[in-house]
């Protein structure tokens, strides 16, 4: 595995998503890590809409690569407010810049609830268990 | 998301530790993501799955397939012990050619698909699949009883695949007599010494492309491995791992032992009928098989493009339109060539024109699919088989 560094600033789950805090949203996408270990990116699926409610650890969507499929699942409870059509269009953006290419828009049902996910030591380290 | 930690097809790894070809290291200092499969650690990739797919197609690739099986029958019955194994019709080879074929069991279902090699007027060398390599060993031995000699050569034999458009000429700066090698026709073999290494050689492969299929022995491999990777690389060699292997000859429409074929598929459905020579004389299975043939085919395995958004994988159900479930996604995956999601999967005979269209059941969503034409892709030219 080549070293991967992961940006300090953004909030991590255990299943490899990133999201950066913006006011009461979070911006959703797949770190650098889950792009190494998926293999060369695709196709992306949004099954949720704008609107749709999701809880955290839900699957929203889908993401194939040439090797394999994998679930995205929200990193908290909330309201999806955006899709990134973008991504959509071209799953193979992820493959380039997976903190650019992000996935979706969450509007934060609790605050507090962001307190549960990881920083980018936590997440270094749960990357290298 | 859930990235997985080993290839989604690959056989399960036994629980006792994996074991390693002697070219082990070699993968690891190219950056090789090794991964358990069929018992042993096999690279999935190095630079990715793309990237070395492509190399394949258009300058050439090496593969580490010494992980697979080689047994050896001698003597003078030795001939007719593997043709009595096999489906195929060993009594047409020469010594230094080969032939792919399966190995059926009494009911006529494939028990492994191999390559069985003449070496010679009394010794025959066939090459299994890793992940049945103890079942063929067991297959193998008790058919030799007292007819033939049976030898495991398994341990002692390396295999490493030089394929793609560029094969021959790496083989020329490797100091092998590469215009013998070149005049080799597909489906023969001849020893050759390649990088100062005693080798036989032979013109098969599994990818699709022209290249050959290199054995030497097993401690010999990782130094044959080295010149090889340095001699090819300003040629656009890569060395490719199982990932790649298995995009390249999904495209070739090569069968995959326990994805496509196994022992609850028979030949003649699995599109394999040109391996089956019900007219050689008396072979496993052969009884079942002429049923088989004397009915009109229940299903078969084809070729399909997902058209919809999404890629069938290894056991998602296929539906007809109206949604019923009537087949099952063998294999499938993003075709890197050819620049579509393909596939190959079992539907009733009724549903496998080209063109018909039906629906693969991507973990719960139904997404348009079509029979279509295989192979999904051809080289110009070369030797297409396993």
């Amino acid at each position: 595995m080549s070293d991967v560094s992961i940006p300090e600033g953004l909030k991590y789950t255990k299943d490899h998503e990133w999201a950066k805090i913006e006011g009461n949203e979070i911006v959703v996408g797949i770190t650098k890590f889950a792009v190494e270990q998926l293999g060369d990116i695709t196709l992306v699926t949004i099954d949720a809409k704008e609107g749709t409610e999701v809880t955290a650890g839900g699957a929203f969507g889908s993401i194939e690569s040439v090797k394999s499929v994998s679930d995205l699942f929200a990193p908290v409870d909330g309201k999806i407010t955006k899709v990134n059509a973008e991504v959509v269009a071209k799953g193979e953006l992820l493959n380039e810049d997976p903190y650019a290419a992000w996935l979706v828009r969450i509007a934060v049902k609790d605050p507090k609830s962001l307190g549960e996910l990881l920083d980018a030591a936590a997440y270094t380290t749960h990357t290298q268990s | 998301m859930n990235p997985p930690a080993s290839p989604p097809d690959s056989p399960k790894a036994s629980a006792t530790e994996e074991r390693r070809t002697s070219i082990h290291e070699e993968h690891v200092k190219h950056g090789g993501r090794m991964v358990p499969f069929a018992g042993w650690s096999m690279p999935i990739q190095y630079s990715g799955i793309v990237d070395e797919h492509q190399a394949v197609r258009n300058a050439c690739g090496l593969f580490d397939v010494s992980h697979m099986g080689e047994l050896e029958m001698r003597g003078p019955h030795a001939g007719q012990v593997v043709n009595y194994l096999v489906t195929n019709d060993v009594g047409q080879l020469a010594v230094g050619q080969a032939l792919y074929t399966a190995c059926c069991n009494a009911s006529g279902t494939i028990l492994d698909d191999l390559i069985v090699y003449r070496a010679g007027d009394d010794r025959y060398l066939t090459v299994c699949n890793a992940s049945n390599r103890d079942k063929m060993v067991e297959v193998f031995r008790s058919a030799a009883e007292d007819h033939c000699e049976f030898e495991d050569r398994s341990d002692s034999t390396a295999l490493i695949a030089l394929q793609g458009p560029k094969a021959f000429e790496v083989l020329a700066l490797a100091g092998s007599d590469a215009a013998k090698l070149s005049e080799l026709k597909s489906f023969h073999f001849r020893d050759a010494v390649v990088a100062n290494i005693a080798c036989t050689v032979a013109r098969t492969g599994y990818t699709g492309e022209d290249g050959v299929e290199i054995f030497c022995a097993w401690n010999e491999a990782p130094a044959l491995w080295r010149h090889l990777v340095e001699l090819g690389t300003p040629l656009g060699l890569k060395p490719v791992g199982l990932g790649a292997r298995d995009t390249l000859r999904l495209e070739a429409r090569l069968s995959l032992y326990g994805n496509d074929i196994d022992e609850t598929t028979n030949p003649l459905e699995a599109g394999l009928a040109w391996v089956v020579k019900l007219g050689k004389g008396d072979f496993v299975g052969r009884e079942a098989l002429e049923k088989v043939k004397a009915e009109p085919l229940a299903r078969k395995l084809v070729g399909f493009e997902v058209t919809g958004r999404g890629v069938a994988r290894h056991g998602y159900p296929l539906r007809d339109l109206q949604g019923n479930e009537v087949g099952i996604c063998t294999s499938g995956s993003p075709g890197p060539t050819v620049g579509k999601n393909i596939g190959l999967g079992y539907l009733p005979a009724n549903l496998t024109a080209i063109g018909t269209q039906f629906l693969v059941d991507c973990r719960g969503r139904n997404i348009e699919a079509t029979v279509v034409k295989t192979p999904f892709y051809k080289a110009n030219k070369g030797a297409v088989s396993k």
